[in-house]
C-alpha cells in the first residue's frame, strides 16, 4: 500500500506492523510526533500493545530494559538529550543482550539548546555495544524498522534505527506499507530462550567478578571480560546478518540488496563523497553537477555505523582517488568519528586514497547545495593542503 | 489489619525463597525482612532490584541466593522497571504474578524517587518494598535522605548529619495510591501479613517501607537487630502503620502503644555509636517531635 506521510509515521507504522509488546514513551522533539502516532494506534485498539508514558527517558529505557527481560518485544524513541539520559541504560541493555529497537530522531545537543538537526547524540553513543542504522528516506527509516527487531532478536543486541530530526522526521514522503501478512512471514514473534518466569527462576545482570567462576556444578561461568568479548563478537557477527536479513527482506518485500552503503555513481568514480542519513541523497544533485562538468564523482550513504562494516567500506572505497567525508558530528578535539573510521578502514588497502573531513549542518545550519560543491571541489583539487584537519562547510563568523 | 487473621509463628510458611549461606552480614536486617518477605509473596513472584545491599546479599554470578526470577536494574530506575515487568506479565498473558520491587533507601527515597513518582502517578500494578537501613550501608555508610538527624555517617564524620530523615512513606502516600504501610524488620510476623495483603490488593501501586537495623552501619552488636527494631517502635520514632485507599491506622505495637507510656528516645539513641555525637539538644529535639507526632494520633 502507498501512503504519504512524516518519517516519525513511516516509523510508527512499521512499529506497528512489527507487533511490538510493550511500547515506552517519553516527548521529545522531534521525535514526539512517532510516539504520539503510536498513542493512538495503542488506544485506538489498532495495536494490542502495552503503552507507558514513562516520566522520564531514564525511565523509558527501564520498561523497555525490564519488559525486554520477560519475554515481550520492546521500542522506545527519543532524540538528542533525551538520548543522553539514558546513556547508563543504553549501556545496561547492550550488556543485558536485549533486543530492544529504539528510534532516534537525531537533533544536535545541548548546550546551547538546540532542537534542530545534526548527528552528535547518536555518533556520541557508538561506543555502547548497540546496532546503529542510518536511514536516508522514509522507505528506509519504515523498512529499517521492521528489519530492525528481526536482527536484533537474532542476534540479541539493542538496535538503534536513526533519521534525520526535522529532514525526515517532519518531511512527508511517498513509501510502500507492504500488508501484515508479509511482515508476519518475515518476522516471527518473539520467543527468547532466557527470561523472567518463575516457572525456570534466573537472576539476571547479577554482580559479576573479574575472573571466572565455577557455577554449582562445577562448570566454569565466564568473568565479566569473557562475557564483554563475547557482545564485540557477536556484533561483529551481526554484519553477516544484517547481510542475511537485508536479503530476507528482499524476497518478500522486493527492496533492499545494498545493506551496508548505498552508493550513487560510484562504479568508475575517482572521487566519493562518503556520508550517513539523508545527506547522501542531497549530495546527488552535486554529484551530478559535477559529473556533467566531468569530474568522475559519487556519493556512498552509509547504512551501518556499529557494527562498522569495514570490509565493505574499504571494498567501496579503496579503488577509488579520493573520499570526501561529509559529518553531522565531531569527536570533538579530534576530528569526525566517521572520517576516522572509514581512515581506519581504509588503512590496510594496498592503495589508499586519500580521506577528508567535512563537518556540516552542526545544530541544523543549512547546507546549502553549493557549498557541498564547493567542499567537493576544494577537496579533490587541494589534496595535499587539507590534510587531517576537519574542514567546517557554511560557517558565517 | 485489624479484621484479618494474623499470621504466627506456628502457622507461617516453612517454603523459603531465600537460600541460606547468602552474603548477607551476620545480624542482617534485610536477611529477615527479605526472607519474609518473598515467604508472603510466594513463588509466582518476579523481582526488580537495583544495586544495594540486596544485590550483594543475592549473590555474584554464576550463582544465586534467591529461588525466584529477578532483573538486576540500575539505581535509579527500579520503580521504571517493575512498571517494565508487568507490562510485560500483560503483554504475555501472564499478569496473575506478583510484580515486586525491592529496594534500599537511597534506591526509593534519593536516586529512585523519580521513577517511583511515576510508576505512583500512574497507578502500576506493583508492589514496591523499601528497606530502609538509614544510610548508603552497601557503599560504607554514606548519609542518605532517610538517615535521622545527627547521625555519625562516612560523609558526616564530625558534626553528624545536619537534618532530619526524609518521610517517604508520607510523599509516597501523598500520591494517593491503593496501600502505603510501614514495616519493622524486628516483627516480621506483622511484615508477613502486610506483604500478603498487599500482595491480595492487586492492580494499584502498593508500598512498604521497612525498618532495617544494620549493625555494621548503626554500631550495635549483630545479636540486637530485633531489640534496636523494637526499641525503635517503643520510642515511637518509628511507626507501624497503614494507609489503606487514604485511610490512617496504626498497626501493631504501635497501636498497642497509644495512650501507653513510651520509651524515652535517649535511650534508643544509647543502643548505637552513630548516635555517639549527638547533642542534648538534638535529643530533646528529637523527643519533642515524637512527643508532637503521637499526641497528633491520639487527638
Amino acid at each position: 500500500m502507498h501512503v504519504i506521510e512524516s518519517g516519525n509515521v513511516a516509523a510508527a507504522t512499521g512499529v506497528k506492523l512489527a507487533r511490538t509488546q510493550v511500547i515506552a514513551a517519553y516527548p521529545i522533539t522531534p521525535q514526539t510526533p512517532l510516539t504520539e502516532k503510536l498513542s493512538e494506534f495503542v488506544e485506538g485498539g489498532e495495536l494490542p500493545a502495552e503503552y507507558i508514558p514513562v516520566e522520564s527517558e531514564h525511565s523509558a529505557m527501564a520498561v523497555c530494559i525490564a519488559s525486554s527481560t520477560a519475554g515481550a518485544r520492546s521500542f522506545t524513541a527519543t532524540s538528542a538529550n533525551g538520548l543522553l539520559y539514558m546513556n547508563e541504560q543504553l549501556h545496561w541493555a547492550a550488556g543485558s543482550r536485549l533486543p530492544i529497537v529504539m528510534c532516534v530522531a537525531n537533533r544536535g545537543v545541548g548546550a546551547p539548546w538546540t532542537v534542530w538537526n545534526d548527528h552528535q547524540d547518536t555518533v556520541s553513543q557508538r561506543d555502547l555495544g548497540w546496532i546503529q542504522l542510518y536511514c536516508a528516506d522514509h522507505q528506509q527509516i519504515h523498512d529499517t524498522v521492521i528489519k530492525a527487531f528481526k536482527l536484533a532478536e537474532t542476534v540479541s543486541i539493542p538496535v538503534m534505527v536513526c533519521y534525520d530530526g526535522y529532514l525526515l522526521s517532519h518531511t512527508y514522503m511517498p513509501f510502500d506499507q507492504p500488508e501484515q501478512e508479509q511482515v508476519d512471514a518475515f518476522l516471527p514473534p518473539f520467543a527468547p530462550e532466557h527470561f523472567l518466569n518463575p516457572e525456570a527462576p534466573r537472576n539476571f545482570n547479577t554482580v559479576t567478578l573479574p575472573d571466572v567462576r565455577p557455577d554449582i556444578h562445577g562448570n566454569t561461568a565466564p568473568g565479566y571480560m569473557e562475557i564483554r568479548k563475547t557482545l564485540h563478537s557477536d556484533l561483529r557477527g551481526a554484519i553477516g546478518e544484517i547481510e542475511k536479513i537485508d536479503g530476507e527482506f528482499g524476497e518478500i518485500f522486493g527492496r533492499g540488496g545494498e545493506p551496508f552503503v548505498e552508493p550513487y555513481r560510484c562504479d568508475d568514480a575517482d572521487y566519493v563523497a562518503f556520508c550517513m542519513g539523508s545527506l547522501s541523497y542531497q549530495v546527488r544533485d552535486v554529484v551530478d553537477a559535477m559529473r556533467e562538468e566531468g569530474t568522475k564523482v559519487g556519493v556512498m550513504g552509509l547504512k551501518v555505523y556499529r557494527p562498522f562494516p569495514d570490509v565493505a567500506v574499504r571494498d567501496a572505497l579503496a579503488k577509488c582517488k579520493g573520499v570526501i567525508v561529509l559529518e553531522k558530528a565531531l569527536s570533538y578535539g579530534n576530528q569526525g568519528a566517521l572520517f576516522a573510521d572509514v581512515k581506519s578502514a581504509l588503512f590496510s588497502a594496498e592503495t589508499r586514497p586519500f580521506v577528508h573531513n567535512y563537518i556540516v549542518g552542526l545544530g541544523g545550519r543549512e547546507i546549502k547545495t553549493e557549498h557541498l560543491y564547493d567542499a567537493l571541489t576544494e577537496s579533490i583539487n587541494n589534496e595535499a593542503a587539507i590534510g587531517d584537519e576537519p574542514q567546517w562547510v557554511g560557517l558565517k563568523m | 489489619m485489624d479484621n484479618a487473621k494474623k499470621t504466627t509463628i506456628l502457622n507461617l510458611t516453612d517454603d523459603e525463597l531465600v537460600n541460606p549461606g547468602n552474603r548477607a552480614c551476620s545480624g542482617c536486617g534485610l536477611g529477615i525482612v527479605y526472607r519474609t518477605a518473598l515467604k508472603a509473596l510466594g513463588k509466582d513472584t518476579v523481582l526488580a532490584v537495583p544495586p544495594s545491599c540486596l544485590t550483594v546479599l543475592q549473590g555474584l554470578y554464576p550463582v544465586a541466593a534467591t529461588k525466584l526470577p529477578c532483573v538486576n536494574v540500575t539505581f535509579a530506575s527500579t520503580a521504571a522497571a517493575a512498571t517494565g515487568v508487568r507490562a510485560a506479565m500483560r503483554a504475555t498473558g501472564r499478569d496473575h504474578l506478583n510484580v515486586v520491587a525491592f529496594a534500599g533507601d537511597g534506591g526509593t527515597g534519593d536516586i529512585g524517587i523519580q521513577a517511583l513518582s511515576g510508576a505512583c502517578e500512574r497507578g502500576e500494578d506493583i508492589i514496591y518494598i523499601c528497606y530502609d537501613n538509614e544510610a548508603y550501608m552497601n557503599t560504607g555508610v554514606q548519609r542518605s535522605g532517610t538517615t535521622p538527624k545527627g547521625v555519625m555517617t562516612t560523609t558526616t564524620p564530625i558534626k553528624g548529619k545536619l537534618q532530619h530523615k526524609k518521610d517517604v512513606p508520607s510523599i509516597i502516600a501523598a500520591h494517593g495510591i491503593d496501600y502505603v504501610a510501614t514495616a519493622s524488620a524486628a516483627y516480621p510476623l506483622d511484615l508477613y501479613d502486610k506483604v500478603k495483603k498487599a500482595a491480595a490488593m492487586k492492580g494499584g501501586t502498593r508500598y512498604i517501607h521497612v525498618h532495617t537495623p544494620c549493625p555494621p552501619g548503626w554500631g550495635f552488636d549483630t545479636r540486637y537487630t530485633i531489640k534496636v527494631g523494637k526499641m525503635s517502635v517503643a520510642t515511637g520514632l518509628f511507626d507501624l502503620y497503614e494507609i489503606v485507599n487514604g485511610e490512617f491506622s496504626l498497626t501493631g505495637e504501635s497501636a498497642k502503644r497509644v495512650g501507653k507510656e513510651r520509651t524515652p528516645i535517649a535511650e534508643y539513641f544509647k543502643t548505637q555509636r552513630r548516635f555517639k555525637g549527638l547533642t542534648q539538644e538534638i535529643i530533646d529535639e528529637m523527643q519533642a517531635i515524637i512527643d508532637d507526632k503521637w499526641a497528633a494520633y491520639t487527638a
